[in-house]
Protein backbone atom coordinates (compact mmCIF):
# COMPACT_ATOMS: atom_id res chain seq x y z
CA UNK A 1 0.00 0.00 0.00
CA UNK A 2 2.70 2.26 0.75
CA UNK A 3 4.81 1.19 -2.16
CA UNK A 4 1.62 2.07 -4.25
CA UNK A 5 1.23 5.01 -2.49
CA UNK A 6 4.80 6.52 -2.74
CA UNK A 7 4.54 5.37 -7.19
CA UNK A 8 1.01 7.76 -6.91
CA UNK A 9 3.13 10.77 -5.28
CA UNK A 10 5.74 10.33 -7.69
CA UNK A 11 3.43 10.11 -11.04
CA UNK A 12 1.98 13.03 -9.59
CA UNK A 13 4.82 15.13 -9.28
CA UNK A 14 6.01 13.99 -12.65
CA UNK A 15 2.61 15.11 -13.85
CA UNK A 16 2.75 18.46 -11.97
CA UNK A 17 6.55 19.01 -14.26
CA UNK A 18 4.98 18.17 -17.25
CA UNK A 19 3.05 20.67 -18.34
CA UNK A 20 1.92 19.22 -21.67
CA UNK A 21 -1.65 21.18 -22.26
CA UNK A 22 -3.17 17.29 -21.52
CA UNK A 23 -2.30 17.88 -17.90
CA UNK A 24 -4.32 20.86 -17.65
CA UNK A 25 -4.74 24.18 -19.69
CA UNK A 26 -1.41 25.62 -19.85
CA UNK A 27 0.12 27.99 -22.59
CA UNK A 28 2.10 26.51 -25.26
CA UNK A 29 5.66 26.32 -24.87
CA UNK A 30 7.72 29.01 -25.26
CA UNK A 31 10.63 27.80 -27.81
CA UNK A 32 12.02 29.55 -30.96
CA UNK A 33 12.17 27.43 -34.12
CA UNK A 34 14.24 28.57 -37.55
CA UNK A 35 13.50 26.26 -40.26
CA UNK A 36 14.39 25.83 -43.91
CA UNK A 37 11.91 24.05 -46.17
CA UNK A 38 11.97 22.82 -49.41
CA UNK A 39 9.15 21.44 -52.05
CA UNK A 40 10.56 20.16 -55.07
CA UNK A 41 8.63 18.59 -57.89
CA UNK A 42 6.84 18.85 -60.72
CA UNK A 43 9.19 20.96 -62.41
CA UNK A 44 8.90 23.52 -59.45
CA UNK A 45 11.18 24.35 -56.41
CA UNK A 46 9.66 26.17 -53.43
CA UNK A 47 12.16 26.81 -50.59
CA UNK A 48 12.46 29.36 -47.96
CA UNK A 49 13.60 30.02 -44.43
CA UNK A 50 10.57 30.13 -41.42
CA UNK A 51 10.92 31.60 -37.88
CA UNK A 52 8.57 30.75 -34.98
CA UNK A 53 9.12 32.66 -31.71
CA UNK A 54 7.16 32.18 -28.64
CA UNK A 55 7.44 33.57 -25.26
CA UNK A 56 5.48 34.25 -22.00
CA UNK A 57 4.79 37.52 -21.02
CA UNK A 58 4.24 37.19 -17.20
CA UNK A 59 2.60 33.60 -16.60
CA UNK A 60 -0.95 34.34 -18.77
CA UNK A 61 -0.21 35.70 -21.41
CA UNK A 62 1.87 33.85 -24.83
CA UNK A 63 3.21 35.86 -27.88
CA UNK A 64 4.09 34.34 -31.15
CA UNK A 65 5.52 35.82 -34.15
CA UNK A 66 6.14 33.66 -37.34
CA UNK A 67 7.93 34.85 -40.15
CA UNK A 68 7.50 32.98 -43.58
CA UNK A 69 9.09 32.86 -46.96
CA UNK A 70 8.23 30.66 -50.18
CA UNK A 71 10.67 31.11 -52.66
CA UNK A 72 9.34 29.13 -56.37
CA UNK A 73 11.79 29.01 -59.18
CA UNK A 74 10.95 26.67 -62.15
CA UNK A 75 8.49 25.61 -64.47
CA UNK A 76 5.43 23.61 -63.34
CA UNK A 77 3.46 21.71 -66.39
CA UNK A 78 1.13 24.20 -66.53
CA UNK A 79 3.38 27.47 -67.26
CA UNK A 80 4.98 24.95 -69.59
CA UNK A 81 2.19 24.22 -71.58
CA UNK A 82 0.62 27.73 -71.77
CA UNK A 83 3.29 29.74 -70.36
CA UNK A 84 1.95 31.41 -68.03
CA UNK A 85 3.90 32.69 -64.85
CA UNK A 86 3.56 32.77 -60.95
CA UNK A 87 5.44 34.84 -58.47
CA UNK A 88 8.58 34.69 -57.56
CA UNK A 89 7.80 34.98 -53.64
CA UNK A 90 5.60 34.83 -50.87
CA UNK A 91 6.44 36.27 -47.16
CA UNK A 92 4.11 35.70 -44.85
CA UNK A 93 4.10 37.68 -41.50
CA UNK A 94 2.15 36.18 -38.61
CA UNK A 95 1.40 37.45 -34.62
CA UNK A 96 -0.29 35.37 -32.02
CA UNK A 97 -1.48 35.84 -28.68
CA UNK A 98 -3.08 33.39 -26.15
CA UNK A 99 -4.62 34.34 -22.93
CA UNK A 100 -5.09 32.08 -19.77
CA UNK A 101 -7.94 32.35 -17.72
CA UNK A 102 -7.94 29.04 -15.23
CA UNK A 103 -8.64 26.27 -17.46
CA UNK A 104 -9.94 28.80 -20.72
CA UNK A 105 -7.30 29.53 -23.00
CA UNK A 106 -8.08 32.21 -25.96
CA UNK A 107 -6.10 33.45 -28.47
CA UNK A 108 -5.95 36.06 -31.06
CA UNK A 109 -3.81 35.92 -34.41
CA UNK A 110 -2.93 38.19 -37.44
CA UNK A 111 -1.63 36.82 -40.36
CA UNK A 112 -0.25 39.35 -43.79
CA UNK A 113 0.79 37.26 -46.69
CA UNK A 114 2.40 38.93 -49.68
CA UNK A 115 3.16 38.48 -53.50
CA UNK A 116 3.92 40.87 -56.23
CA UNK A 117 0.28 39.43 -57.40
CA UNK A 118 -1.34 38.59 -54.12
CA UNK A 119 -2.52 40.26 -50.92
CA UNK A 120 -4.05 38.01 -48.12
CA UNK A 121 -4.69 39.33 -44.77
CA UNK A 122 -6.51 36.98 -42.08
CA UNK A 123 -7.73 37.67 -38.46
CA UNK A 124 -8.22 34.60 -35.91
CA UNK A 125 -9.98 34.03 -32.76
CA UNK A 126 -9.97 30.55 -30.65
CA UNK A 127 -11.01 29.98 -27.41
CA UNK A 128 -10.69 26.64 -25.85
CA UNK A 129 -11.90 24.80 -22.10
CA UNK A 130 -10.57 22.24 -20.48
CA UNK A 131 -13.19 20.46 -18.62
CA UNK A 132 -14.30 16.48 -16.87
CA UNK A 133 -11.34 16.40 -14.96
CA UNK A 134 -8.90 18.08 -17.70
CA UNK A 135 -9.55 14.81 -19.53
CA UNK A 136 -11.66 16.66 -22.09
CA UNK A 137 -10.92 19.81 -24.10
CA UNK A 138 -13.41 21.29 -26.31
CA UNK A 139 -11.85 24.20 -29.16
CA UNK A 140 -13.70 26.37 -30.73
CA UNK A 141 -12.18 28.97 -34.03
CA UNK A 142 -13.07 31.54 -36.33
CA UNK A 143 -11.16 33.33 -38.93
CA UNK A 144 -11.53 35.92 -41.46
CA UNK A 145 -9.55 36.48 -44.67
CA UNK A 146 -9.69 39.40 -46.79
CA UNK A 147 -7.46 38.82 -50.11
CA UNK A 148 -6.56 41.05 -53.28
CA UNK A 149 -5.64 38.97 -56.37
CA UNK A 150 -3.91 40.51 -59.44
CA UNK A 151 -2.40 39.65 -62.49
CA UNK A 152 1.42 40.23 -63.29
CA UNK A 153 1.93 42.73 -66.49
CA UNK A 154 -1.82 43.52 -66.51
CA UNK A 155 -2.28 46.87 -64.30
CA UNK A 156 -6.03 47.27 -64.43
CA UNK A 157 -6.45 43.44 -62.86
CA UNK A 158 -7.99 43.65 -59.43
CA UNK A 159 -10.33 41.17 -57.83
CA UNK A 160 -11.13 40.31 -54.37
CA UNK A 161 -11.61 37.24 -52.18
CA UNK A 162 -12.87 36.39 -48.73
CA UNK A 163 -12.55 33.05 -46.63
CA UNK A 164 -14.20 32.42 -43.32
CA UNK A 165 -13.11 29.21 -41.48
CA UNK A 166 -15.47 27.42 -38.61
CA UNK A 167 -14.07 24.96 -36.51
CA UNK A 168 -14.62 22.80 -33.56
CA UNK A 169 -12.60 19.89 -31.79
CA UNK A 170 -13.14 17.99 -29.40
CA UNK A 171 -10.01 16.22 -27.46
CA UNK A 172 -10.66 13.55 -25.29
CA UNK A 173 -8.12 11.18 -23.18
CA UNK A 174 -9.80 7.72 -23.11
CA UNK A 175 -7.03 5.92 -21.19
CA UNK A 176 -4.13 6.13 -20.00
CA UNK A 177 -2.22 5.53 -22.78
CA UNK A 178 -4.60 6.64 -25.46
CA UNK A 179 -5.68 10.44 -26.68
CA UNK A 180 -8.26 10.83 -29.46
CA UNK A 181 -9.43 14.03 -31.39
CA UNK A 182 -12.35 14.86 -33.27
CA UNK A 183 -11.94 17.86 -35.70
CA UNK A 184 -14.70 19.87 -37.47
CA UNK A 185 -13.84 22.90 -40.08
CA UNK A 186 -16.47 24.80 -42.34
CA UNK A 187 -15.12 27.42 -44.83
CA UNK A 188 -16.61 29.55 -47.15
CA UNK A 189 -15.16 31.05 -49.61
CA UNK A 190 -16.66 34.32 -51.86
CA UNK A 191 -14.99 36.21 -54.46
CA UNK A 192 -12.50 35.69 -57.55
CA UNK A 193 -11.11 32.01 -56.24
CA UNK A 194 -9.71 31.47 -59.38
CA UNK A 195 -5.91 31.40 -60.83
CA UNK A 196 -6.30 34.49 -62.97
CA UNK A 197 -3.09 33.06 -65.26
CA UNK A 198 -4.43 29.52 -65.69
CA UNK A 199 -6.43 28.39 -68.52
CA UNK A 200 -8.59 25.42 -70.15
CA UNK A 201 -8.49 23.36 -73.08
CA UNK A 202 -10.87 22.89 -75.84
CA UNK A 203 -11.28 20.96 -78.92
CA UNK A 204 -10.59 23.11 -81.82
CA UNK A 205 -10.18 21.79 -85.41
CA UNK A 206 -9.04 24.56 -86.78
CA UNK A 207 -5.74 24.79 -84.37
CA UNK A 208 -2.98 22.52 -85.56
CA UNK A 209 -2.94 20.45 -82.71
CA UNK A 210 -6.55 19.83 -82.50
CA UNK A 211 -7.34 22.01 -79.25
CA UNK A 212 -7.18 25.53 -78.32
CA UNK A 213 -6.59 27.07 -74.88
CA UNK A 214 -9.54 30.03 -72.92
CA UNK A 215 -9.80 31.47 -69.97
CA UNK A 216 -10.22 29.57 -66.23
CA UNK A 217 -13.68 30.30 -65.29
CA UNK A 218 -14.74 29.29 -61.61
CA UNK A 219 -17.85 29.64 -59.17
CA UNK A 220 -17.42 33.23 -57.03
CA UNK A 221 -18.45 30.77 -53.93
CA UNK A 222 -17.37 27.70 -52.31
CA UNK A 223 -18.51 25.93 -49.11
CA UNK A 224 -16.38 22.95 -48.01
CA UNK A 225 -16.78 21.12 -44.80
CA UNK A 226 -14.10 18.86 -43.26
CA UNK A 227 -14.12 16.11 -40.70
CA UNK A 228 -11.37 14.65 -38.91
CA UNK A 229 -10.87 11.89 -36.13
CA UNK A 230 -7.35 11.31 -34.63
CA UNK A 231 -5.85 8.80 -32.22
CA UNK A 232 -2.49 8.35 -30.46
CA UNK A 233 -1.90 5.61 -28.36
CA UNK A 234 1.07 4.81 -26.65
CA UNK A 235 2.69 1.15 -27.39
CA UNK A 236 3.59 -0.98 -24.37
CA UNK A 237 7.27 0.32 -24.40
CA UNK A 238 8.02 3.82 -25.23
CA UNK A 239 6.90 4.64 -28.61
CA UNK A 240 3.81 6.07 -29.85
CA UNK A 241 1.26 5.34 -32.76
CA UNK A 242 -1.29 8.19 -34.46
CA UNK A 243 -3.89 7.12 -36.90
CA UNK A 244 -5.63 10.13 -38.69
CA UNK A 245 -8.57 9.66 -40.81
CA UNK A 246 -10.28 13.05 -42.55
CA UNK A 247 -13.36 13.18 -45.07
CA UNK A 248 -13.34 16.23 -47.02
CA UNK A 249 -16.91 17.48 -49.49
CA UNK A 250 -17.68 20.95 -50.75
CA UNK A 251 -19.79 22.73 -53.14
CA UNK A 252 -17.76 22.53 -56.16
CA UNK A 253 -18.89 18.69 -56.07
CA UNK A 254 -14.69 17.61 -55.04
CA UNK A 255 -14.89 14.87 -52.60
CA UNK A 256 -11.95 13.46 -50.39
CA UNK A 257 -10.17 11.33 -48.05
CA UNK A 258 -7.09 10.74 -46.52
CA UNK A 259 -5.49 8.32 -44.01
CA UNK A 260 -2.45 8.67 -42.02
CA UNK A 261 -0.20 6.53 -40.02
CA UNK A 262 2.99 7.58 -38.14
CA UNK A 263 5.08 6.10 -36.05
CA UNK A 264 7.52 7.74 -33.30
CA UNK A 265 10.24 6.12 -31.91
CA UNK A 266 12.78 7.13 -29.59
CA UNK A 267 16.26 5.88 -29.20
CA UNK A 268 16.84 7.42 -25.22
CA UNK A 269 20.60 6.30 -25.32
CA UNK A 270 21.32 8.27 -28.43
CA UNK A 271 18.88 11.19 -27.70
CA UNK A 272 17.14 10.35 -31.30
CA UNK A 273 13.48 10.43 -31.38
CA UNK A 274 13.05 8.77 -34.82
CA UNK A 275 9.67 8.94 -36.99
CA UNK A 276 8.04 7.38 -39.92
CA UNK A 277 4.28 7.76 -41.57
CA UNK A 278 2.67 6.75 -44.74
CA UNK A 279 -0.03 8.68 -45.97
CA UNK A 280 -2.71 8.46 -48.32
CA UNK A 281 -4.86 11.23 -49.70
CA UNK A 282 -7.86 10.50 -52.94
CA UNK A 283 -10.05 12.58 -54.28
CA UNK A 284 -12.50 12.98 -56.66
CA UNK A 285 -12.37 16.67 -58.99
CA UNK A 286 -15.10 19.40 -59.71
CA UNK A 287 -17.98 19.26 -61.46
CA UNK A 288 -16.73 21.92 -63.45
CA UNK A 289 -13.19 20.82 -64.14
CA UNK A 290 -12.29 18.65 -67.37
CA UNK A 291 -9.08 17.81 -69.02
CA UNK A 292 -11.17 18.61 -72.68
CA UNK A 293 -14.02 20.81 -73.31
CA UNK A 294 -15.62 19.77 -76.35
CA UNK A 295 -15.48 23.33 -77.81
CA UNK A 296 -15.31 27.33 -76.30
CA UNK A 297 -17.52 28.58 -73.78
CA UNK A 298 -18.92 24.74 -73.40
CA UNK A 299 -20.25 25.33 -69.89
CA UNK A 300 -20.87 28.13 -67.54
CA UNK A 301 -17.94 27.36 -65.31
CA UNK A 302 -14.48 25.38 -66.24
CA UNK A 303 -11.56 24.29 -64.93
CA UNK A 304 -8.25 22.86 -65.95
CA UNK A 305 -6.17 22.53 -62.62
CA UNK A 306 -4.72 19.58 -61.76
CA UNK A 307 -5.61 20.54 -58.08
CA UNK A 308 -9.68 19.88 -58.92
CA UNK A 309 -9.02 17.04 -61.11
CA UNK A 310 -9.52 13.14 -59.56
CA UNK A 311 -6.17 12.02 -58.08
CA UNK A 312 -4.49 9.99 -55.43
CA UNK A 313 -1.50 11.18 -53.55
CA UNK A 314 0.92 8.48 -51.68
CA UNK A 315 3.43 10.08 -49.36
CA UNK A 316 5.94 8.29 -47.05
CA UNK A 317 7.94 10.23 -45.11
CA UNK A 318 10.48 9.31 -42.34
CA UNK A 319 12.63 11.85 -39.94
CA UNK A 320 15.14 12.04 -36.60
CA UNK A 321 14.96 14.37 -33.93
CA UNK A 322 18.16 14.96 -31.92
CA UNK A 323 18.48 16.33 -28.80
CA UNK A 324 21.88 18.40 -28.71
CA UNK A 325 24.02 17.32 -25.56
CA UNK A 326 24.78 20.07 -22.96
CA UNK A 327 28.35 20.85 -24.46
CA UNK A 328 26.53 22.24 -27.51
CA UNK A 329 23.55 23.62 -26.31
CA UNK A 330 23.30 27.10 -27.25
CA UNK A 331 21.55 29.50 -23.94
CA UNK A 332 22.16 26.07 -21.46
CA UNK A 333 19.07 25.48 -23.05
CA UNK A 334 17.18 22.32 -24.29
CA UNK A 335 18.07 22.25 -27.99
CA UNK A 336 17.23 20.20 -30.68
CA UNK A 337 18.10 19.57 -34.34
CA UNK A 338 15.30 17.94 -36.83
CA UNK A 339 15.74 16.91 -40.05
CA UNK A 340 12.11 15.58 -42.11
CA UNK A 341 12.10 14.17 -45.59
CA UNK A 342 8.66 12.88 -47.27
CA UNK A 343 8.05 11.63 -50.65
CA UNK A 344 4.64 12.68 -52.11
CA UNK A 345 3.54 10.25 -55.30
CA UNK A 346 0.97 12.46 -57.57
CA UNK A 347 -1.02 10.18 -60.03
CA UNK A 348 -3.87 11.92 -61.96
CA UNK A 349 -6.70 10.31 -63.49
CA UNK A 350 -7.95 12.99 -65.80
CA UNK A 351 -5.33 15.26 -65.78
CA UNK A 352 -3.32 14.73 -69.37
CA UNK A 353 -0.13 15.68 -70.25
CA UNK A 354 0.02 17.60 -72.78
CA UNK A 355 3.65 18.61 -73.51
CA UNK A 356 3.58 15.22 -75.40
CA UNK A 357 2.37 17.43 -78.64
CA UNK A 358 5.51 19.75 -78.05
CA UNK A 359 7.35 17.70 -81.05
CA UNK A 360 5.60 15.55 -83.47
CA UNK A 361 2.86 13.98 -81.76
CA UNK A 362 1.00 10.55 -82.43
CA UNK A 363 -1.40 11.40 -79.40
CA UNK A 364 -5.26 12.95 -80.51
CA UNK A 365 -6.50 15.45 -77.85
CA UNK A 366 -7.57 13.68 -74.84
CA UNK A 367 -5.43 10.57 -75.14
CA UNK A 368 -2.39 11.72 -74.16
CA UNK A 369 -1.06 9.78 -71.21
CA UNK A 370 -2.28 10.71 -67.49
CA UNK A 371 0.26 13.37 -65.57
CA UNK A 372 1.75 12.01 -62.52
CA UNK A 373 5.00 13.36 -60.98
CA UNK A 374 7.06 12.64 -57.49
CA UNK A 375 7.75 15.17 -54.74
CA UNK A 376 10.62 15.76 -52.34
CA UNK A 377 9.84 17.78 -49.21
CA UNK A 378 12.20 18.48 -46.49
CA UNK A 379 12.18 20.36 -43.17
CA UNK A 380 15.32 20.96 -41.35
CA UNK A 381 15.04 23.48 -38.13
CA UNK A 382 16.70 23.92 -35.38
CA UNK A 383 14.59 24.61 -32.13
CA UNK A 384 15.83 25.78 -28.77
CA UNK A 385 13.20 26.07 -25.52
CA UNK A 386 13.94 28.94 -23.20
CA UNK B 1 -39.19 20.25 -32.31
CA UNK B 2 -37.43 23.50 -30.83
CA UNK B 3 -39.98 23.09 -27.95
CA UNK B 4 -39.31 19.58 -27.06
CA UNK B 5 -35.59 20.64 -26.91
CA UNK B 6 -36.81 23.28 -24.26
CA UNK B 7 -38.56 20.76 -22.47
CA UNK B 8 -35.53 18.92 -21.60
CA UNK B 9 -33.19 21.90 -20.69
CA UNK B 10 -34.48 21.64 -16.93
CA UNK B 11 -33.46 17.98 -17.11
CA UNK B 12 -29.73 18.36 -18.50
CA UNK B 13 -29.36 21.16 -15.70
CA UNK B 14 -31.11 18.15 -12.78
CA UNK B 15 -28.13 16.32 -14.35
CA UNK B 16 -25.45 18.91 -14.29
CA UNK B 17 -26.20 19.71 -11.02
CA UNK B 18 -26.58 15.97 -9.41
CA UNK B 19 -22.51 14.64 -9.51
CA UNK B 20 -23.47 11.51 -8.45
CA UNK B 21 -24.98 10.82 -11.68
CA UNK B 22 -22.10 12.17 -13.78
CA UNK B 23 -19.24 9.63 -14.47
CA UNK B 24 -15.99 10.30 -12.60
CA UNK B 25 -12.85 11.55 -14.79
CA UNK B 26 -11.60 7.96 -15.43
CA UNK B 27 -7.75 8.83 -15.75
CA UNK B 28 -6.46 10.59 -12.55
CA UNK B 29 -3.63 13.84 -13.10
CA UNK B 30 -1.31 10.96 -11.17
CA UNK B 31 -1.81 8.37 -14.15
CA UNK B 32 -0.92 10.72 -17.22
CA UNK B 33 2.87 9.75 -17.52
CA UNK B 34 2.38 8.16 -20.19
CA UNK B 35 0.44 10.89 -22.22
CA UNK B 36 2.46 13.80 -20.76
CA UNK B 37 5.45 12.42 -23.05
CA UNK B 38 6.43 14.55 -25.67
CA UNK B 39 6.19 11.78 -28.13
CA UNK B 40 2.17 11.76 -27.21
CA UNK B 41 1.71 15.36 -28.63
CA UNK B 42 -0.41 14.86 -31.68
CA UNK B 43 2.41 17.27 -33.15
CA UNK B 44 5.55 18.50 -31.32
CA UNK B 45 7.30 20.80 -33.65
CA UNK B 46 4.92 23.49 -34.35
CA UNK B 47 6.58 25.03 -37.32
CA UNK B 48 7.34 21.95 -38.81
CA UNK B 49 3.62 20.39 -38.77
CA UNK B 50 2.04 24.24 -40.40
CA UNK B 51 4.33 23.58 -42.90
CA UNK B 52 3.27 20.32 -43.86
CA UNK B 53 -0.27 21.44 -43.53
CA UNK B 54 0.44 24.57 -45.84
CA UNK B 55 2.21 21.71 -48.18
CA UNK B 56 -1.08 19.82 -48.36
CA UNK B 57 -3.60 22.63 -49.04
CA UNK B 58 -1.69 24.25 -51.82
CA UNK B 59 -1.96 20.47 -53.62
CA UNK B 60 -4.93 19.02 -52.72
CA UNK B 61 -8.66 20.52 -52.56
CA UNK B 62 -9.44 19.78 -49.12
CA UNK B 63 -8.70 21.70 -46.71
CA UNK B 64 -9.73 22.12 -43.13
CA UNK B 65 -9.82 19.98 -40.04
CA UNK B 66 -6.27 20.04 -39.24
CA UNK B 67 -6.14 20.03 -35.85
CA UNK B 68 -3.96 22.88 -33.73
CA UNK B 69 -1.83 23.36 -36.34
CA UNK B 70 -4.55 24.36 -39.39
CA UNK B 71 -5.70 27.85 -40.46
CA UNK B 72 -5.31 28.67 -44.11
CA UNK B 73 -2.33 29.36 -45.95
CA UNK B 74 -3.03 32.87 -47.86
CA UNK B 75 -1.87 31.63 -50.86
CA UNK B 76 -3.61 30.95 -54.34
Amino acid sequence: MAAIDRAKIFAAIIGFWLPASLIAAVLPEERADTMYHSYSGGGVTIDGPSILVRKNVGNKLSLSANYYVDMISGASIDVQATASRYSEQRDEFSLGADYLVDKTTMSLNYTNSSESDYQAETVGFGIAQDFFGDLSTLSMRVSFGSDDVMRNGDEDFLEQAEHRRYSIGWSQILTQKLIAELSVETVADEGFLNNPYRSVRYLDPNAGSGFSYQAELYPTTRNSDAVALRAKYRLPYRAAVKSEYRRYADSWGISADNLELRYTHPLEQENVILEGKLRFYKQSGADFYSDLFPYLNATNFRARDKELSDFTSTAIGIGASYLLPDRWSLFDRKNTVNLYWDYVMFDYDNFHDVRVHDGDSAYLPGEEPAYSFNAHVVRLFWSVWF
Amino acid sequence: MAKRALLLLPLFLLLGGCETLMPEPWVKPYERHYLADPIMSFERDPVAAGYMNHVYEAREAARGAEGGSGGGCGCN
